[in-house]
């Protein structure tokens, strides 16, 4: 029973599904396949009798893997998730991270532990990549309303940037709230106005 | 003292009484602040309250049921606080299936399960029947209904996992031949033109318990007054939802981008029971179709869960006595009533009962005087004594 373990990776995004794969690679040698079509996905992994599945947890075709677990299910070798079997600690992070996998019952943890591992950090990394780009997006989106909030002040009341700018940040600390929302309300309130 | 819980939805219309909670103030009033959390699938919701990361979820009732009998991959003991919801489902069918049932002369009346299903049996079609989840009250009552009526389950039925929102897509990819899937969800099979209505779940058993109040087993040991705060939140929401008059503001308020995202109209329509059954335009109204509150639907009858686990037993060959204990032990009646033992809620005076032995509403004492017991039948008349089993 030294044989590779055999791993399925759902995933539709192509880049992703390449991340993992080769971070899976570098905890180990393994016979890794990626499903990037969500339809039929119980019966794909049914045909191919993988030890372990890793999926995205936000997928929403997950629940069809449930069917696999199922003691009396189609396939001779049931189909746990993990999270019962190995250390509570690891299957924490794991749903942490947004990662689920589902592994062959009755596997070692030792033999599971350095895929989950490899995992685990590539999914924290998807993670911290999506927070990133929305707070990017989000201080994109702030910086562009300062901007025309600034503008109506200069326009309206005859002042320099600094000096618009300066107001803006003034009224923000007095009222206690952030220049984005002083910006935002003022680019509104000039909306209805004209 | 204000505390904040997290909570887990999907987003389906039986979430409602924990969205009102937030939404009307009722948590609020117990002192809870709500944050809800919308999941992508059941086994995720599952997963996030396993692990700590819900304190309490939106759950289908057979989830904590099946995870106490070691079935599926949950691991964590749940516990059932109270029912969210009774009935709500519907089953409905491709449009190439409902043809030849029309052509067979089957009238698509939406109200009696008998000749549906025995319609649906005999145009010969090896039936293949999407579900949202392989734990759920849909699941359960599939395979009720069609075995009832002759099929052998589970062998003569093929039910297959679809999340909610892909069912029209699974119709139309002739993926599955038939479906039963909670509003608003075959409503949209119907608006996409790949299928009709045929029942509404409520026809099947007329008082099915639907979606539960979960959290971890050992969060309701541990913290009993918080729990009961929750339960008391979650009544006074199902209370409110259960006046007609309140429909179109809850519509609104499910519409909402972060809960359903949905039309209201389409949302008000089921709320209130009727339905389009198929691109022709025939309507329908379904009888009790879903309740938040009347007939104490709230209250977590050890022998409805005792139903379920008899279910689960005997489709996949577990001890069925065992089974029936072990899943009434996972609907919480006692720290039910303790919760609203201060409030003028009935509750009623045992914790289980005989289920479908009542054919018309019916007035019974109760803690404080007298309630309602709501129309609880199963369609072919049998009932289910736990202690019988």
């Amino acid at each position: 029973m030294r044989e590779k373990l055999s791993i399925i990776v759902v995933e539709a995004d192509r880049d992703r599904a390449l991340n993992i794969v080769d971070s899976l690679h570098e905890a180990g040698s393994y016979d890794i396949q990626v499903i990037s079509e969500p339809t039929r996905l119980a019966r794909q992994i049914e045909a191919s009798r993988p030890d372990i599945v890793l999926i995205d947890i936000s997928n929403p075709s997950r629940d069809t893997l449930e069917e696999l677990a199922l003691v009396s299910g189609p396939m001779e070798r049931p189909v746990a998730m993990f999270v019962d079997r190995s250390e509570a600690g690891l299957s924490a992070a794991a749903i942490e991270a947004g990662v689920s996998a589902y592994v062959v019952d009755g596997m070692r943890p030792e033999r599971i532990k350095p895929v989950l591992d490899a995992a685990i950090a590539r999914f924290r990394l998807f993670q911290r990549m999506r927070t990133e780009l929305a707070e990017t997006k989000r201080a994109l989106e702030e910086r562009k309303v300062i901007d025309r909030a600034k503008g109506i002040l200069m326009k309206s009341r005859g002042l320099g940037e600094e000096e618009a700018y300066s107001i803006l940040r003034r009224t923000a600390m007095d009222r206690g709230k952030r220049l984005a929302d002083v910006a935002e309300a003022l680019v509104t309130a000039a909306d209805l106005l004209t | 003292m204000k505390v904040s819980l997290s909570v887990g939805f999907i987003p389906l219309i039986d979430a409602a009484p924990v969205i009102i909670a937030h939404e009307m103030g009722f948590a609020a009033e117990e002192g809870i602040d709500l944050i809800l959390h919308r999941a992508p699938s059941w086994s995720a919701i599952r997963d996030r309250l396993s692990f700590g990361q819900l304190d309490a979820a939106h759950m289908l009732a057979p989830v904590p049921v099946a995870t106490a009998l070691g079935l599926g991959g949950g691991g964590v003991g749940l516990s059932a606080l109270s029912v969210l919801s009774v009935n709500g489902d519907v089953v409905g069918v491709s449009r190439a299936l409902a043809d030849r049932m029309r052509d067979a002369g089957h009238d698509f009346a939406f109200d009696d399960a008998r000749s549906a299903g025995q319609a649906l049996i005999s145009t010969g079609a090896e039936l293949r029947i999407g579900v949202p989840f392989p734990f759920s009250t849909h699941a359960e009552l599939v395979y009720y209904w069609l075995s009832a009526l002759g099929l052998p389950a589970p062998q003569g039925i093929r039910i297959h996992t679809v999340p909610p929102p892909l069912m029209a897509e699974a119709v139309r990819a002739g993926e599955i031949d038939a479906f039963c899937v909670g509003e608003p969800w075959g409503s949209q099979v119907v608006e996409a033109g790949v299928g009709a209505l045929l029942l509404p779940g409520s026809a099947i058993w007329a008082f099915a318990p639907e979606k539960v109040l979960a959290v971890r087993q050992d969060w309701a040991e541990a913290e009993p007054l918080l729990g009961a705060r929750l339960i008391r939140a979650v009544w006074r929401a199902g209370r409110w939802l259960s006046d007609p008059g309140h429909r179109s503001l809850v519509a609104e308020l499910l519409s909402r981008p972060g809960y359903l995202d949905l039309p209201p109209e389409g949302i008000e329509a089921s709320l209130n029971g009727r339905f389009l059954i198929d691109r022709t335009g025939e309507m329908r109204k379904a009888r009790q179709f879903i309740g938040f509150h009347e007939g104490a639907a709230g209250f977590p009858w050890r022998s409805q869960a005792g139903w379920i686990g008899h279910q689960l037993a005997v489709r996949t060959g577990l001890d069925r006595a065992t089974a029936v204990r072990q899943a009434g032990a996972v609907f919480r009646s006692d720290l039910y009533r303790q919760a609203l033992a201060d409030t003028n809620a009935e509750l009623p005076g045992a914790s289980s009962k005989v289920e479908g032995t009542i054919a018309e509403d019916t007035q019974v004492a109760a803690t404080h005087g007298n309630m309602i017991f709501k129309r609880n039948l199963f369609f072919d008349g049998s009932i289910f004594d736990p202690n019988a089993v």
